[in-house]
């Protein structure tokens, strides 16, 4: 597993997306900054990491989808390459329209930063096969855009494919408006690509690889994307 | 050329900026605002004075960066 993590200026979680992939497949990823035009060769997963791209500029990674290097992280997409897209990343991959919707503004106006249950909905794929159908996790969340919205055709479309990754519940895997933090459209916390090698979510899996910092229920998607 | 882009919200998409703003007036008390949608305004200009021209390279830099048309409707003015 090649791994290379795009930078774009005013990310911030290139470090932890780093450690995330290193401790799962051993290998430390190439950082590759957006200026560039081309992946490094024999490239099997691009992430784009979280943060604040431009300084959410225009729209929150608005100005970021549109840098040279995403050309060819749509053509590692189109070819069936794995793209993980955590946070920022996730609005970037929206933007580029390599993922449907839209990430708007958080329903409660607040800025989360705190951590957060989410379900796995679908543990059939590249990146959530290491976790069971199901498996309510504890990743941490941060962010002031993160509520997932799309037209209700797309919805249904993406519901129906078995296209969410991901939803906001409670410990117990309950899934309503209580445990919804930002107003997700059906509580989506990440989404796939039609193809399924495309994953955007908004929590943040690579804080969550060390016990000493609150919990390893992360580690099972790099597991997942390395095995 | 001078033009202007506006770009709003659709309806129907919620906008949480605006209802803090509509909150905020009316904390301070300002009558008869019933409710408050926000958006961005971009003043452009543009090269040459063919007004046709530069309407299309206008609504392509909508359709390609300045407006996210899933969630938003852009307007153009020119002059």
């Amino acid at each position: 597993m090649r791994a290379a993590v795009i930078l774009f200026p005013g990310i911030n979680r290139e470090g932890d997306a780093a450690r995330a992939l290193k401790q799962a497949t051993g290998a430390t990823p190439t950082i590759v900054w957006h200026a560039e035009r081309e992946l490094p060769a024999g490239v099997d997963l691009v992430v784009l990491p979280g943060g604040f791209s431009y300084g959410d500029y225009l729209r929150c990674g608005a100005i970021a989808a549109r840098a040279p290097i995403m050309k060819a992280v749509g053509g590692h997409a189109a070819r069936g390459g794995l793209v993980l897209g955590i946070c920022n990343g996730f609005q970037i991959l929206c933007e580029a329209g390599l993922l449907p919707g839209v990430l708007m503004r958080n329903a409660q106006r607040r800025f989360l930063c705190k951590m957060q249950h989410v379900r796995v909905e679908n543990a059939q794929t590249p990146f959530t096969r290491r976790y069971a159908p199901g498996q309510v996790v504890k990743f941490a969340i941060a962010h002031g855009e993160g509520n997932f919205v799309a037209d209700d055709e797309t919805i249904e479309r993406i519901e129906a494919e078995g296209r969410v990754a991901f939803r906001y519940s409670d410990a117990e895997g309950r899934v309503g408006d209580a445990t919804n933090p930002n107003g997700s459209t059906h509580s989506i916390a990440g989404v796939f690509n039609e193809r399924f090698n495309v994953l955007g979510l908004m929590p943040h899996p690579e804080n969550l690889i060390d016990p000493l910092v609150g919990g390893v229920d992360g580690r099972a998607l790099f597991a997942s994307l390395a095995a | 050329m001078k033009a202007r882009v506006i770009v709003t919200l659709k309806s129907g998409v919620l906008d949480p900026q605006g209802k803090a703003i509509e909150g905020a007036l009316k904390a301070l008390a300002v009558d008869g605002l019933k409710s408050v949608r926000q958006g961005k305004i971009f003043d452009i200009e543009i090269d040459g004075e063919d007004h046709a021209a530069a309407r299309r390279r206008l609504a392509e830099a909508c359709e390609r960066l300045l407006a996210n048309t899933i969630v938003e409707n852009y307007a153009i003015e020119i002059g």
